[in-house]
């Protein structure tokens, strides 16, 4: 059977085809898709776990026992996940582990554009990378092979162009039947990491890396394909398949296993070609382990560091470095730099659309358009962000926060500005998805140290940002199945504080009030701003719409930033494919000519 | 020609990927390689899309070099002005006649292109252009979401595809209750074609070949 697959979904089906009985996984772009597709298989269990960290120590617990296991995470994810990913390693397995994590070079949807790579060589991990949805499909299979063969986690790494993007996959395998008779092997000196385990340890994993260094050398996820022998590349992942459209006539040694790497194959590879280079994104990181074998080698001096590479990269600065003879240059396209930028936007009825507006207002961050006076006042408050689709609160007309750093940050960082003794009032906003993964510890610690900040939890009832997956507060399992709910004001009462309010996303005086009576307060306060995503539940009525003869064109709704409210040289108008009506309301609310309705109500008064 | 390219643009929430994904899935089914990208960043809805297509016999990069576009299949006009350097000089461009302007022009911070403007880029790489009704049909047969088969519709008569692959690939994706608009709408995008050549007075396009 062929099928045209993404990478992920590709990684999900070779998993399932070598037998994996226990995935984990907390949803970031672009790993997502991994654990959503394993979701929908029979005959495994799958988890969102509350971070990476717990999905790492879920699947870490059930290769103990016997059982293969997977966890998928993006870059940072790993971050979080690196305390029990660096155990992993130390104490070694029982069953097959896989790590998978998905990098976002070009920083799609990131706060960052960490190389993962050095996670291998960090961690004395076996590495893979797979090249397209064929391989990815083929190298998680083989990944686990060589889990249980060298008794070590192995990282499955990926990048955006790899884990979403389309092509053909020949799914040839079939899931092998359950082994039975496994289960948890008591063996304290392997798995219990006291420092007289783990000295024992160390030298297991150095030796480990030494075999894993040899296997290298003949494995079959390493390829050689001549070409002309002028120019040898060595390369891995998608820039060995942008590398062969700008070099189809090249020779390439392409490492499907790119740590720890084969030494001999290189330099056998370097000595049968008069000039090497490397080819890869983000870091010189094949490059630099080239080098120090004391092979020479270019690479990153052409190709650039930040950014996601493509061809019309790699051949401009193949060009550039004397590699390809330069074809005449295409007369580039005029004005399209001066085009009016679309940035993404909250969606409309977004539920964060009015929080922002009256933090924007009340934090002195907007003007009308059109105002007179040029110069915005100096803002009010200092607002900490989180990660998630509010971060995008950050941009006009907004520009309601003034942090945003990795999960969770938010909160400690609120803390961090106050005990620094700024003046303003502090708050921090965060999701509902991201204060479970990891806003819970810095509230705690700002109840036991006493600070005075205002929480925002923003609950939207799912993780909207990834493509609304579920999380521990909404009650849904990963299979869509039903169970506990972690009732957030509950858990925040619970910790010792007292000033909680749970208030209608949806309601613009409500949403004034809390947060007026929030900032007066000395004592540390939560607001859980409560409203469904638009886009999760698609509940839609009778759009709204802007009576013309009420309108005064003072243009207060444009600082919503609603996309369904759009301005036809100064003819204001609500685009009804775009307004989700009843459920949000927020401008019909806000507008101070009570110009805006429903459909039917607004003609009446006109008829009238 | 060796290769098909097809650059996918548009606004977040215009039905692009279904579109690409149909797309891709029929050329696969008569046997060609594919290989399909999306821009999948923040947020669902309203930003600037993208979707690469790359059909070949065989295809290594899944990204289009800048330039080298076949066709342009434009959901939005602005969109169209922006995404058009990667169209091949003389390549073809469908662009949807749809003024969707960002929050930008809306705030007055900045100015829409006008019809004339947006045609004079596209123009730098192209006198192939066709624009086409797709927003106010889908809108006419009641349902906007049927924009995105109008648009194949449009872009599958440059395609060496039979009528019943691109059926066959639309019937895996779409539920059964809204086949049939969905089918009216193909068919309004092929007929939209042929009559901007009647109108030009040139003969129907010819298809492109892949070998």
């Amino acid at each position: 059977m062929i099928k045209l697959l993404s990478g992920n979904e590709a990684l999900a089906w070779g998993a399932y085809h070598a037998g994996v009985r226990v995935g984990a996984a907390y949803p970031g772009t672009p790993s997502t898709e991994i654990l959503e597709t394993l979701s929908s298989f029979d005959d495994i269990y799958t988890e969102w776990s509350t971070n990476e960290k717990v999905a790492m120590e879920v699947a870490l617990g059930a290769a103990y026992s016997g059982v293969r296991s997977l966890v998928s995470m993006k870059q940072v994810g790993l971050n979080v996940a690196s305390d029990p990913f660096m155990a992993a390693s130390t104490t070694g397995i029982n069953a097959g582990m896989v790590v998978i994590s998905a990098d976002d070079p070009g920083i799609h949807s990131s706060q960052n554009e960490q190389d993962n790579r050095h996670y291998a060589k960090f961690a004395k991990v076996a590495m893979l990378e797979p090249s397209d949805s064929q391989e990815a499909y083929e190298f998680v299979a083989c990944a686990f092979d060589l889990s249980e063969q060298f008794d070590t986690p192995v990282l499955v790494r990926t990048t955006t162009r790899i884990s979403h993007a389309k092509s053909p996959v020949k799914l040839n395998r079939r899931r092998p039947k359950p082994v039975t008779g496994l289960g948890f092997k008591h063996e304290a000196g392997k798995y219990v990491m006291l420092p007289v385990h783990a000295r024992i340890r160390h030298p297991l994993i150095e030796e480990r890396l030494v075999k894993l260094k040899s296997y290298a050398e003949t494995s079959p996820l390493n390829q050689v394909f001549w070409g002309e022998r002028r120019l040898g590349i060595i390369t891995s992942g998608v820039a060995y398949q942008y590398a062969r459209e700008v070099f189809p006539r090249a020779s390439f040694l392409k490492l499907g296993m790119s740590y720890p790497i084969p030494k001999n194959l290189i330099h056998d590879f370097s000595s049968q070609v008069d000039k090497l280079i490397v080819i890869e994104e983000l870091d010189p990181f094949l490059e630099e382990n080239i080098q120090a074998m004391g092979i020479e080698v270019a690479g990153k001096e052409f190709i650039p560091r930040a950014g996601e590479l493509n061809p019309s990269i790699i051949e401009a600065a193949s060009q550039r470095a004397g590699l390809l003879e330069k074809t005449s240059p295409q007369p580039k396209l005029e004005i399209t730099s001066e085009l009016p930028k679309r940035p993404p936007l909250l969606c409309p009825g977004c539920p964060h659309t009015g929080l922002f507006f009256i933090l924007s207002s009340l934090g002195q961050r907007s003007k009308l358009p059109g105002a007179k006076d040029k110069t915005l006042r100096e803002p009010k408050l200092v607002i900490t962000g989180d990660i998630g689709c509010y971060t995008l609160g950050a941009l006009p007309p907004h520009s309601a926060m003034d942090t945003t750093a990795c999960m969770g940050a938010s909160i400690g960082q609120a803390l961090g500005i106050e005990k620094a003794g700024v003046r303003d009032k502090v708050v921090a906003v965060i999701g509902d998805s991201t204060f479970l993964h990891a806003g819970i510890t810095g509230l705690v610690n700002a109840v036991y140290n006493q600070g005075q900040i205002t929480l925002i939890i923003l609950d939207n009832g799912t993780t909207a940002m990834t493509g609304h997956q579920d999380h521990p507060g909404t009650g849904i399992s990963a299979q869509g199945k039903k169970t506990k709910a972690v009732e957030l004001e509950s858990l925040v009462r619970g910790i010792g504080i007292s000033d909680v309010k749970v208030v209608d996303a949806f309601n613009l005086k409500a949403l004034r009030t809390s947060l007026r009576s929030a900032l007066e307060s000395s004592e540390l306060s939560v607001i859980i701003v409560r409203g469904d995503c638009p886009i999760h539940v698609r509940k839609r009525s009778e759009p709204r719409v802007i009576n013309t003869d009420k309108c005064n064109q003072c243009g207060i709704c444009l600082l919503l930033g609603c996309p369904a409210i759009q301005n036809d040289n100064g003819h204001l108008y609500i685009n009804p494919m775009l307004c989700t009506g009843q459920s949000c309301t927020i401008c019909q609310q806000l507008c101070p000519q009570q110009a805006i309705g429903p459909q039917s109500k607004i003609m009446d008064r006109v008829l009238k | 020609m060796k290769k098909l390219d097809l650059l996918m643009t548009g606004v977040g929430g215009q039905g692009i990927i279904l579109a690409s994904n149909i797309l891709g899935e029929a050329a696969l089914a008569v046997g060609y390689d594919v290989k399909k990208t999306d821009t999948l960043g923040m947020a669902q809805r309203g930003g600037s899309f993208i979707s690469h297509v790359r059909i070949a016999r065989k295809v290594y990069s899944p990204l289009i070099k800048e330039g080298e576009a076949d066709i342009l299949l434009a959901f939005e006009k602005l969109e169209a002005a922006r995404w058009s350097y990667f169209l091949k000089p003389g390549g073809i461009a469908i662009v949807n006649n749809l003024s969707q302007p960002p929050l930008s022009v809306n705030l007055g911070n900045e100015r829409y292109p006008s019809d004339e403007e947006i045609t004079k880029i596209l123009k730098q790489g192209t006198d192939r252009i066709y624009f086409v009704n797709g927003s106010s049909c889908a809108t006419k047969l009641g349902d906007i979401r049927t924009l995105n088969m109008f648009m194949l519709g449009c872009v599958s008569l440059f395609m060496p595809l039979k009528v019943s692959i691109w059926k066959d690939s639309t019937a895996q994706h779409l539920p059964p209750n809204i086949q049939k608009i969905n089918t009216i709408a193909f068919g309004l995008g092929r007929k939209e074609i042929r009559s901007v050549h009647l109108r030009k007075g040139s003969p129907p396009p010819s298809r492109t070949v892949v070998d």
